[in-house]
Order: C-alpha cells, then sequence, then structure tokens
C-alpha cells in the first residue's frame, strides 16, 4: 500500500509536469519541430519554383560549399560561399568586441550612480528597444550616407574633401550592428557590476594595485558571468543577423543571414537554405562550446 | 628619536556644501607611536572611521596633513602608502583562494615569486590558516574570513596596519578569542595598529592606547586606565562604563556635593561655582549610615552573580548604582527600602570638565 508519502510525491511529480506542460508544447511546435523539419529539407531534392521535392538528395549539403560548374560539371570549392561565413564570424565578433569596449565603460558608469539616477540611465538604454529595428537601422543609414549627416557634417568642418565610403562596407554593417546589439551588452554587464561589492575596489587600492591592475586582476574576473552573458547574448543575433547587412550592407556584403533568405526565395533553392540554416546553428553551437571553455580554464589559470 | 608612525595635523573635514555640511573631523590632532597599539574609540557617526579612511587614503582631508613615519603622504593615493586595512566586510577576492587573497598585495609590490609564496606560507601559518590555503574565501566561517583579511593585510609587512571593526561581525566567543589573537600578532609582528570600534571594553582590553571620540573631536587620549579612571569630562566617564553623576560645589580646591557631604576631589586652577563629580559604582561602598557618609535609600538590588548592583536614590532625588562584590551567601543582608550611608573609595571621585 501506498504510504501518504509516496502518494504526495506522485502528486508533485504530476504537478511538477503538469505546470512545464505548456512550455514543453511551444519548445516541440516552435523550436523543435521546425529545426527538425529544416533537417529533412537539407536532405531533398529543390523544387523547380522553390520548395522540395520528396527525395533524397545531398545536393543541399554539397552546394553549402561547392559549386559545380555549369560546363563542364567539375565540382570547386565556392569562395563566395566561404567569403560569407567569414564575413558572418569576423563582423559578429568585432561586434561583440565593440559592444563590449562600449559598453563596459557605460554599464560601470550607470552601477556608480546613486540608485535613482540608476533606474533613469537603464531606462534611456532601453529606449531605442521601443523603435522598429528597420526604422532605427535607416536611421543609421542616414547618418551615414554619402550625403548624410556625418559626411556633411565633416566636410563642413574642413576635415574632408570627398564623402567618406562608409556606407554599403563591412564597416557600415558593424556600426549598425554594434548599435543595435549595444544594450543587450550593457545590461547584463550592469547587473554584473551592480552586484560587485565596490568595498573590495577600494581593498585593491589598499593593497597597491594600480586602476588597470584593479581592473584586470579583480573586477574583471568578478563580473566575468556578466560578459559571457553579454557576449553571448551579442554574437548570437549578430551572426544571424538580416536587416542590418541587408539595409546597411547594400547587396554585396551579405551575411549568412540574408544568403539563407536568399535561397528560400530568389534562390529557390529550399535544401540549400534550410542546410545553410543548420551551418549557421553549428557554427553558433561551436563557437560558444569554445568561448565558454576558454572562459573557464582562464578562471583556474589564474 | 624616530619619528611616529602616525602623526595627524589639524585634521578638518566637511561632507557635502552649503547647507547640507556635515562637519565629520574638526581639527583632529592625534600622534601614534611606533609599534603602538592604538584604539580610536566613539559612538558611531563621531568621525573614528573617517579618520581611519584618511590614514588609508580612501578620504582626502578639506584640512590638516597626514604625516606617516615623519613624511607627509596627505596628497598619496591608497596602493602608494605602506598602510594596509583590515575592512570591516573582510572585502575578500570572492574569485581568489585563500592563498592568492594573501598573496595579492605581495604580488602587486612586484615581490619575486619565492619572495610571495614563502610569506604567503608564513603568514598563512601566522593567523591558523595553513590547511585552508586552497579553499574558496565563500567556504570560510566568519571567524576563518576574518583571519584570511588579517593575513592579507599583514602580509606586505605595512608600516601601519589600520583595522576597521574588524570584529563586530562576530559572536561574542569568536570576538574574545580574536581580542587574543589581535594582541598576539600585534606583539609577533611589531607593526602599528589603529584600530576603530564602537566598543569599550575591546578598546580598554587590547589598546596601549585610546582616543575617544563624539562629534568629530577627540575627548580625550590616554592609556586605557586614565581614560576609565580619570575621565576629562561627562561624554568620556559616560561613554566608558558605567558611570554616578554627582552635582557639586567647589570651593577652596574642595567638592562639596549638593546631596551633602564631601569628597577627597580635587580641583584644579583654584575653580570655584558648581561642578559635576564621577565616581564608578564599583567605587561606591554601601554600609550603615552614620557621619562622614552620604545618605541615601536603597531602591532595588540585582544580583548579577559574582557583583550585586544596588540602585540607590539621595535625598534630592538623584540616582546612584552601586555594585559590590556578591558574598559567598550571595545575600549582602540588605533589603529594598533601607537607609544606608555611602562612602567613596579614596581618590575615586572625579571632578569633571564641561
Amino acid at each position: 500500500m501506498a504510504t501518504l508519502e509516496d502518494r504526495q510525491d506522485a502528486r508533485s511529480a504530476r504537478n511538477g509536469w503538469l505546470l512545464s506542460a505548456p512550455s514543453l508544447v511551444i519548445l516541440s511546435f516552435a523550436a523543435v519541430g521546425p529545426l527538425f523539419i529544416m533537417l529533412v529539407y537539407s536532405f531533398l531534392k529543390a523544387g523547380q519554383y522553390g520548395n522540395v521535392e520528396w527525395a533524397f538528395s545531398t545536393d543541399g549539403w554539397v552546394a553549402t560549399l561547392f559549386t559545380r560548374d555549369i560546363f563542364d560539371d567539375t565540382v570547386s570549392l565556392a569562395d563566395a560561399h566561404l567569403t560569407i561565413f567569414w564575413r558572418s564570424v569576423k563582423l559578429s565578433i568585432l561586434t561583440t568586441i565593440l559592444t563590449f569596449s562600449v559598453g563596459f565603460p557605460t554599464a560601470w558608469f550607470i552601477a556608480t550612480r546613486p540608485p535613482k539616477a540608476r533606474a533613469l540611465w537603464l531606462f534611456l538604454i532601453t529606449i531605442p528597444f521601443w523603435t522598429n529595428l528597420l526604422i532605427r537601422t535607416f536611421a543609421i543609414n542616414e547618418i551615414i550616407r554619402s550625403e548624410g549627416v556625418l559626411n556633411t557634417l565633416l566636410k563642413k568642418l574642413g576635415l574632408i574633401d570627398a564623402p567618406l565610403q562608409i556606407i554599403y562596407t563591412d564597416t557600415a554593417v558593424l556600426i549598425g550592428m554594434t548599435y543595435v546589439y549595444l544594450p543587450l551588452m550593457v545590461l547584463p554587464l550592469f547587473a554584473a557590476i551592480d552586484r560587485f561589492d565596490m568595498r573590495i575596489l577600494e581593498a585593491c587600492y589598499d593593497l597597491y594595485a594600480s586602476r588597470w591592475r584593479a581592473l584586470t586582476r579583480v573586477i574583471v574576473p568578478i563580473v566575468k558571468p556578466g560578459i559571457v552573458a553579454g557576449s553571448i547574448l551579442v554574437f548570437i543575433p549578430s551572426l544571424g543577423a538580416y536587416v542590418t547587412p541587408r539595409i546597411l550592407g547594400g547587396g554585396k556584403n551579405m551575411m549568412i543571414g540574408n544568403f539563407i533568405e536568399l535561397q528560400f526565395g530568389q534562390g529557390r533553392n529550399w535544401p540549400l537554405g534550410a542546410a545553410l540554416s543548420v551551418v549557421l546553428l553549428v557554427i553558433v553551437a561551436t563557437a560558444l562550446l569554445f568561448y565558454v571553455r576558454a572562459v573557464n580554464r582562464e578562471v583556474r589559470h589564474d | 628619536m624616530p619619528s611616529d608612525a602616525i602623526e595627524a595635523r589639524n585634521i578638518s573635514k566637511v561632507f557635502g556644501q552649503g547647507e547640507t555640511a556635515v562637519r565629520a573631523l574638526d581639527d583632529v590632532s592625534v600622534t601614534v607611536a611606533q609599534g603602538e597599539f592604538f584604539t580610536l574609540l566613539g559612538p558611531s557617526g563621531c568621525g573614528k572611521t573617517t579618520l581611519l579612511r584618511m590614514i588609508a587614503g580612501f578620504e582626502s582631508p578639506t584640512r590638516g596633513q597626514i604625516l606617516l613615519d615623519g613624511a607627509d603622504v596627505t596628497e598619496l593615493p591608497p596602493n602608494r602608502r605602506p598602510v594596509n586595512t583590515v575592512f570591516q566586510s573582510y572585502a575578500l577576492f570572492p574569485h581568489l583562494t585563500v592563498a592568492q587573497n594573501v598573496a595579492f598585495g605581495l604580488q602587486m609590490q612586484g615581490k619575486p615569486r619565492a619572495e610571495v609564496n614563502e610569506t604567503t606560507e608564513r603568514m598563512l601559518a601566522l593567523v591558523k590558516l595553513d590547511e585552508m590555503a586552497g579553499r574558496k574565501t565563500s567556504q570560510l566561517s566568519g571567524g576563518q574570513q576574518q583571519r584570511v583579511a588579517l593575513a592579507r593585510a599583514l602580509a606586505p609587512a605595512p608600516r601601519v596596519l589600520l583595522l576597521d571593526e574588524p570584529l563586530s561581525a562576530l559572536d561574542l566567543k569568536l570576538r574574545k578569542e580574536m581580542q587574543i589573537e589581535l594582541k598576539r600578532l600585534q606583539h609577533e609582528t611589531g607593526i602599528t595598529f589603529i584600530f576603530v570600534t564602537h566598543d569599550q571594553e575591546e578598546a580598554l582590553t587590547m589598546s596601549d592606547r585610546v582616543a575617544v571620540m563624539s562629534a568629530g573631536k577627540i575627548q580625550q587620549i590616554g592609556p586605557p586606565r586614565e581614560i576609565y579612571t580619570r575621565p576629562v569630562n561627562r561624554f568620556v566617564a559616560g561613554f566608558i562604563g558605567e558611570t554616578n553623576f554627582l552635582a557639586g560645589e567647589a570651593a577652596d580646591g574642595r567638592v562639596t556635593l549638593k546631596s551633602g557631604g564631601a569628597t577627597d576631589a580635587t580641583v584644579a586652577n583654584g575653580r570655584t561655582g558648581p561642578v559635576t563629580i564621577a565616581i564608578r559604582p564599583e567605587q561606591v561602598r554601601v554600609g550603615p549610615s552614620g557621619d562622614g557618609t552620604l545618605a541615601a535609600t536603597l531602591r532595588d538590588l540585582v544580583y548579577f552573580g559574582t557583583d550585586t548592583h544596588c540602585y540607590l536614590s539621595l535625598p534630592d532625588g538623584t540616582e546612584v548604582v552601586a555594585r559590590m562584590q556578591s558574598p559567598a551567601t550571595g545575600d549582602i543582608g540588605l533589603a529594598p527600602g533601607a537607609t544606608v550611608g555611602l562612602t567613596f573609595a579614596p581618590g575615586a571621585a572625579q571632578v569633571l570638565g564641561d
């Protein structure tokens, strides 16, 4: 016979499943499901006018890295694809570094304000979220384009003769992404710095540490969880960015996100698009794995 | 003659401006001798911590100078002063082990690795934490964290060690142990200690000299015995230990109490007029009333084990406490309501300044 305790255990287990049911449903339909469909599609044949034919094929996967010459049917490495992968990774890493360089002092500044002012600054940081991403990106376009605010200003000041060609370059994409993702870096950094006990900083100075040593030997290691969280939050969406490279990078400075969209749109090669999506997923997962490992090793070596 | 370890000259500190300005320190001058255990004692808000932080370099005085071994360090930042602090909150580095915490200051000084390791080990042995070297500080008890903070501050062999209420977070038993421990460490290292506390017992038991502070001013500086037996004013007498205050009239170098009876307290500089006499409860003798005694009524008796406290009132309503050692039977042979005569131990009554 079941004891009272056993019955209570059974009930709490049942309640646990019931409570998690909504999230399990959402996760399986909205996360696992689409990923599974992508994986299946990547192994099918491309349809003539988009969509897929239900026949097994590895063409989609081959096409991620190789191109088949239309005339002599030889297979060669697809330089253009590799360039896009490399640009995506490079721009995402640079975006992460830039948002950190700008975000860390910002977060430090906010965290060291009196509590009332702190709330105001945090509020200001989140204001860009109120506007549509597209509109914000066009605003950046307006600033950096050839006849834009920046170039006009520099010309008026006599600092340049010809307008700086920023728009439709990797630099433009970098500026745009740094602007868009900055809050995602600032907020976790703020949370970590806010928890940092400033008396520890006094202990650093008391024990003969210079400002730089206090920063590198004590502050950064202690707020590291915030740095890791911020970097992940910036790096992942950067890698899959679509709107920003589309508007600021023009047609030629594509990133993976644009490339995938191309395959599902004009390219009419859904299996390739699906395979590229999986590649993106793998790049993100690998990058995170290496990053988190590297961070943890550093902790142990200190 | 070697110069004083610390000399604070006419230090004033004003926080804020205009209407809301707070004068934390008001023209404070103090010298601490080499190797001395010096205590700054006072209630919270008296400026003792501000003075300590100024010696450490975390605050700069609005006016005045701070000298360390005779050299002016007023303008030096904390990381360039050979002075270390044991913080009230310990402020240990949470990401480092016990040994790494202790080694931090030495590494920042750029000491060679062998010396860092050697000194760290010696310091850990000194505070009896050699076993814990590899632990994270969060895995330690409060008392152990306290020891790490001490070892960390002592490791770079500072000229002066500053202790900011380091025992306030510990429970009573640990506190007593640490008091003895601190005294031992100071003795073994020979380093000058400046200790901040609001606990008068801590101050009396550990210090070579005590500075009693109140409202940004130093009220009295002296050895514990002098502070206790010869308080210069009402604040010092009241803050340290219990004291009976009696009103009197000074004339011809003698004091006559308002409630009748004279005392042997001497009045300096031919002072006359109303004065206040301070007398410690343990110096008040309770006996049969008669000639030369101060008549009083016993209101209440409280038995404390070793002591029995007698709460008495004088004819003019003044309350007096007498503390007497309990006799072997525990019964002092008096009952509330009894009329008794009080006498003061010779030389115990003290005339207070303002």
